[in-house]
């Protein structure tokens, strides 16, 4: 069993997803929807603790949010895989739990 | 004859993921209407709205990001993008859509409305206003 | 409120500006000029076009200001007056073309 973490914050603003990195346990999913993808990008002051968070969490960004925010696909850090609506859906019914990083 | 006031709009958050960036933009434009010689900041989580090849599509929102290109039509021709705030986001201003504006006294000379200051020239330039607006 | 045209109805505001831009045809637009009490001729429709351009291109309706530039850089420098715009349009040349042209009532304009 496991929780999906949730962060629709811009990781410049908030500090949600650091809250999330601290208490998301280990194997445990992270989603970036909303302004939560600005994390996604490579080569930014935030982007070297996702890639960490790669090696011991499922990453998740929400495709239409980067497309809105002009994020494109090949800027995104590697070990993040996208997903759309429908994988959003997925992801809520194959882990346990939801806790949102709002 | 009016007296012609220094404006300036400080946006400081990203376009879609609140209602602060849409709005911003609406009062520029309705501000336009008064004459008065304006400017727009964009720092922190604000570069962002200036990012190109922004497609709403998916989301199901209006992509007002095709406005700011309009905005020289009102003649806005100052858009001043703090250099920090790019820097730590790992963009330049290549990232950012192209905006210009047409000089009347040059011909309809078209020049680039965006202007990648320091913290220190932005400084001086909030400094320098008549009256602020804050998003 | 809705237009009737050819046994179809069309959604609009209360001030009579089409809900959906989609639905917009020059049959409607001419209904609606109809409706007003006038006809669309070609200098009508010069506008009419030109507004459906600049919003597909920028998202809005340009200000009275920004349309009498453009209407002038495009059409001649005889057409850049409010003068002319109003002459087509007496109700508010924005106001009234914008609904002709199907597009929502401009922000903050005449």
């Amino acid at each position: 069993m496991t929780i999906l973490h949730i962060i629709n914050k811009s990781p410049f603003e908030k500090n949600s997803l650091d809250t999330c990195l601290r208490l998301a346990k280990r194997g445990s999913a992270i989603l970036l929807i909303e302004d939560g993808i600005y994390a996604a990008q490579k080569n930014t002051a935030v982007g070297n603790k996702l890639a960490a968070a790669a090696a011991t969490h499922s990453l998740y960004a929400l495709a239409p949010d980067l497309d809105a925010r002009g994020i494109g696909k090949d800027k995104i850090i590697d070990g993040i895989s996208l997903v759309d609506y429908d994988g959003f859906v997925q992801l809520t019914t194959e882990t346990s739990g939801v806790q949102s990083w709002l | 004859m009016a007296v012609i006031k220094k404006f300036l709009y400080v946006n400081r958050k990203a376009p879609h993921g609140s209602i602060f960036a849409l709005e911003s933009l609406e009062v520029v434009l309705i501000g336009a209407a008064f004459d008065q010689d304006v400017a727009l900041a964009f720092i922190d989580d604000g570069v962002y709205q200036l990012m190109r090849n922004q497609d709403t599509s998916g989301i199901g929102t209006k992509n007002f990001s095709a406005t700011y290109k309009a905005l020289g039509d009102y003649d806005i021709s100052k858009i001043y993008v703090e250099k920090e705030s790019l820097d730590l986001r790992g963009l330049s201003k290549d990232n950012l859509m192209p905006l210009t504006w047409e000089d009347e006294d040059d011909d309809w000379a078209e020049k680039d409305s965006i202007q990648v200051v320091s913290s220190t020239e932005l400084a001086e330039i909030i400094d320098n206003q008549d009256v602020i607006f804050s998003f | 409120m809705t237009i009737e045209l050819n046994g179809k109805s069309y959604e609009t505001d209360e001030e009579g500006y089409l809900v959906n831009l989609s639905d917009w045809t020059d049959q409607l637009a001419e209904e609606m000029a109809k409706a007003d009490g006038s006809e669309l001729d070609d200098p009508h429709w010069e506008v009419i076009n030109f507004l459906r351009e600049y919003y597909e291109e920028y998202q809005i309706a340009p200000a009275v200001r920004v349309l009498t530039k453009a209407i002038g850089k495009r059409m001649g420098k005889e057409k850049a007056t409010s003068k002319y715009l109003y002459e087509l349009f007496p109700y508010g040349p924005a106001k009234q073309a914008c609904k002709y042209a199907g597009l929502p009532k401009p922000t903050g304009c005449v």
